[in-house]
């Protein structure tokens, strides 16, 4: 039997040194006694001395790095096996069974996860439930804490700390180990006892009044505090005291809540004034406008978050129709201005057209989608879905009364145009229509953004500008 | 006195305002701390840190996290929502908080490690502007003279302008604006002057904000945690298929990091248009287990409340169950060849245990004994899965599974 005194039992490079230089002589994990201290006199006389590990140990093979991770969290842990756990996984990883972490139902891989989460979860703790005490120094406060892990983890948690209240001068007082920070550097000591750390802070009743208040009798779930606050932290918690008072009441607090009638207010705050139908711009288009915010003549408005209408000058000698509004339209609840509207913007500054000469509208004025998960899948407006909204787009027409119509895209063009219109066959011929406006049909930009070939794409994007040119002249 | 408390002015009469303020936030179910930018004081010489994962400090008997310091500026406020203590008909007692006030108390509380940062909101006073505008003030504060550097998470005014909201989500980590309920009639009878389309142009407005800052790495900071949003339960008819509906909509319109449900809670000096008695508890609990499911297992609301049936989650057994009840045909996956999907749809089985389950099968065949070592809840899982050496017995009749999953643990819903 090989006895290992380790002077910090929780270190990793001390257990590392040790541990490779027993991999090293070949020891096997059953003839190898691990303990922490300078307590190796207890021990039966068979036992070697302590072992100095050799300066150049000869690193057994490799072994994977999630080990070394797993180690140094596990070391943390408060259970005296630990040391010796690790060694017989770090043997049996060396000796032919290199994928034994992936096997997590095996005993030792499982014995040291469920190790290393009890000593993540008591670092998480820790940085939830420590708690200072401000004293006050003439050269400045001092904050102190007075905290009991399960396992040994200051070292672990203080960088929290110091990451967190670099500003502030602070110690974490544990019954095993101690941590101090001056606003410059940490500093680790000896353990502590609990009547070194401050035993109030006035402030501290705040904080009781916070955490009474915050509390809503009405639906008291004790376990559920319990397991996200367990019972062996309490004692050093001061909103803790208050905990089995506000259980007590909390029952006919809700009793006496529910069954009080409704009250009569007695202080009188006015109410807000009806809303303006804030300075409504001069003008029956602004009207339209206005009322298309409130259509439900068809499903789209419901999942939608608002009515997508035209924008323009109202007296504009152009009006481009486009199909439907988008993600980003919905959002802006502004005709193209997602990437459509971008390469749409694009060609109008190569053809030499101005858009804010344009009276900009859609066929259909609410985006349609299928929401999957944290987006929206763009879907075509049914023909119900066009038709319900085809009253606004001739009111548009109507009041703007352009001299020129330009369509993009099939769904634009049919609306104008009728159902035969061949969008392919007919584009960019001119079309004089029954109110005397000259109108003509082009591709819709998004068509020209689903073109996978880049060249092709180049091509059509040219024809596009070539198609809205004819529109300089009549600006 | 101790000379420290000297600046909040009287004392007592700043713990009766938070005592109100405080009490007056409490519906809000929201203190989540996680995600946003990294910050550590050490760069600043501040105090304050932002590691991305949520801590909560505490827990009240309630089961409720308490992470961030959770009050209200104010609780005077014009608007009239029949579910809410605050509403301008109510006779709950009124106090307000100076700006000032609130950053040293959230400074003060925040040194002595009691939170994570704050979340402030507030009832409506003089106008939508004037009431935003104050709770900006406060989180400017906190950054600009405090270098503070934890959380920040303001409840946003839809009818607030949107210069306003820009300046909340630079010196914010989130952003939040409740929907209040499920439908827009439902908010329309208790919340006569919301409008949902003035929520939902605000939250539009905030995801082209945080889609804008996330694209360009030089864009002003925007709310980089993001935005949630709450819902009321069981204070209108909406059926559990509703608020799911609802829910699915809010998440791909609006990319929300989440969606609150708060079953309705009695309040003092509650209003007629009301209902008596709140819904179970567990109602709530099992629509975060159907939210969960539809945003990490695959789900989707037809297969969790399908729109044949009473639109309500089945109270008894959790929604994975329950699905897995109505399509006993699926049933047993076999552990050692079923693609990742399936094995997420298995009641009892998690993400995590999924992810060691498929670890494993690739080195060696995976037997029940597996089950057992990784601690998975076997009574559950077993009627459900197939090993080299297990096959359910093929007359697990539904009533007798039912009864294995009558008693929800009430997992940590708020904290993250």
């Amino acid at each position: 039997m090989r006895l290992v005194v380790l002077h910090d039992g929780s270190d990793l490079a001390e257990w590392r040194g040790q541990a490779r230089a027993l991999l090293a002589e070949d020891v096997l994990p059953s003839d190898v006694q691990w303990q922490v201290g300078e307590r190796a006199g207890l021990l039966p006389a068979e036992s070697s001395p302590a072992h100095q590990p050799l300066r150049e140990a000869k690193p057994a093979g490799t072994v994977p790095r999630e080990f070394l991770s797993l180690a140094s969290t596990v070391l943390a842990h408060a259970d005296a096996r630990r040391h010796a756990v690790l060694y017989r996984l770090l043997w049996r990883l060396t000796h032919g069974e290199r994928q034994l972490l992936h096997i997590a139902s095996d005993d030792d891989v499982a014995w040291c996860e469920q190790a290393a989460k009890a000593v993540r979860r008591d670092m998480h703790k820790m940085k939830a439930f420590v708690r200072f005490r401000e004293v006050a120094q003439p050269q400045g406060s001092v904050f102190i804490a007075w905290f009991e892990p399960s396992h040994d983890i200051l070292p672990r948690v203080a960088p929290f700390f110091v990451r967190r209240f670099a500003g502030m001068h602070w110690s974490i007082l544990t019954p095993t180990r101690s941590a101090h920070w001056n606003g410059e550097t940490i500093s680790f000591g000896a353990g502590a006892q609990k009547a070194d750390a401050p035993n109030e802070d006035a402030l501290e009743a705040l904080w009781l009044t916070y955490f009474a208040n915050i509390f809503n009798p009405a639906r008291l779930k004790v376990q559920a505090m319990k397991n996200e606050m367990p019972v062996r932290y309490w004692k050093n918690m001061p909103e803790a005291a208050l905990i089995p008072g506000l259980i007590r009441d909390a029952s006919a607090r809700m009793d006496a809540m529910v069954q009080r009638a409704p009250t009569q207010p007695k202080k009188h705050i006015p109410a807000p004034l009806p809303r303006q139908p804030s300075a409504l711009p001069q003008g029956s288009l602004a009207e339209l406008r206005l009322q298309a915010g409130q259509c439900r003549a068809c499903p789209l408005w419901e999942p939608a978050t608002q009515t997508v209408f035209g924008e323009g000058p109202d007296n504009a000698h152009i009006m481009v129709i486009g199909e439907q509004p988008g993600d980003q339209e919905d959002l802006a609840g502004r005709p193209f201005v997602g990437p459509a509207g971008q390469l749409f913007d694009q060609a109008l500054a190569q053809a030499g057209v101005e858009r804010s000469q344009l009276y900009v509208t859609n066929t259909v004025k609410h985006f349609k989608f299928e929401p999957r998960g944290k987006r929206r899948i763009h879907s075509r407006a049914h023909a119900s879905e066009q038709s319900a909204c085809r009253p606004w787009l001739l009111a548009e027409i109507q009041r703007v009364a352009p001299k020129t119509i330009v369509c993009l895209g099939a769904m634009a063009a049919q609306a104008i145009f009728g159902k035969n219109f061949r969008l392919l066959e007919q584009r960019g011929q001119w079309i004089t229509l029954d109110n005397g406006i000259g109108a003509f049909a082009t591709v819709h930009p998004s068509y020209l953004l689903r073109l996978p070939d880049e060249r092709e794409r180049g091509e059509a994007i040219a024809h596009f500008v070539r198609d809205l040119g004819m529109l300089r002249s009549l600006i | 006195m101790p000379h420290r408390l000297r600046h909040y002015g009287a004392l007592m009469k700043l713990s009766e305002k938070l005592a109100i303020l405080a009490d007056a936030a409490k519906y809000d179910a929201s203190c989540s701390s996680s995600g946003g930018q990294k910050r550590d004081s050490l760069k600043t010489g501040g105090i304050g840190s932002n590691e991305g994962m949520g801590i909560c400090h505490a827990y009240a008997p309630d089961g409720r996290c308490i992470s961030l310091l959770k009050i209200l500026l104010t609780n005077f406020c014009v608007y009239d929502c029949a579910y809410c203590i605050n509403r301008r008909t109510s006779n709950v007692q009124r106090a307000r908080f100076t700006v000032a006030e609130v950053v040293q108390l959230t400074m003060d509380f925040y040194r002595r490690n009691y939170i994570e940062g704050l979340f402030l909101s507030s009832g409506i006073i003089q106008s939508p502007d004037y009431t935003m505008e104050m709770l900006v003030q406060v989180a400017r504060s906190l950054r600009v003279d405090h270098r503070f550097g934890g959380y920040i998470h303001l409840k946003t005014i839809p009818d607030a302008s949107p210069e306003l909201l820009s300046d909340a989500a630079r010196w914010a980590d989130r952003l939040s604006i409740n929907v209040e309920m499920p439908t827009e009639g439902g908010l329309k009878a208790l919340a006569p002057e919301k409008d949902l389309r003035d929520i939902r142009r605000a939250m539009g407005r905030l995801r082209m904000g945080i889609d804008e800052a996330k694209a360009e790495k030089k864009a002003p900071r925007f709310a980089p945690a993001g935005q949630s949003t709450q819902m009321i339960v069981g204070a209108d008819a909406s059926s559990d298929r509703d608020v799911l509906t609802s829910s699915t909509n809010l998440y791909a319109n609006y990319k929300l990091k989440r969606v609150y449900y708060s079953a309705f809670s009695p309040i003092p000096d509650a209003s007629k248009a009301l209902p008596l008695r709140p819904p179970p508890l567990v109602r709530e609990h099992r629509l975060y287990q159907a939210d969960w499911l539809m945003r990490f297992y695959g789900f989707q609301v037809d297969e969790i409340a399908p729109a044949n049936d009473s639109g309500m989650l089945d109270l008894d057994v959790d929604p994975k169950m329950a699905w897995a009840l109505r399509h006993r045909e699926q049933f047993p996956v076999d552990l050692n060849r079923a693609p990742k999907e399936m094995l997420l749809r298995v009641p009892g089985l998690g993400v995590r245990t999924v992810q060691r389950l498929l670890g494993m099968r690739v080195h060696r065949k995976l037997r029940y004994d597996d089950l057992v070592k990784l601690r998975v809840p076997v009574r559950k899982v077993a009627p459900f899965v197939a090993t080299i050496d297990h096959r359910p017995r093929v007359d697990g009749e539904s009533g007798a599974l039912r009864h294995l999953d009558t008693t929800p643990r009430q997992a940590d819903l708020f904290g993250h």
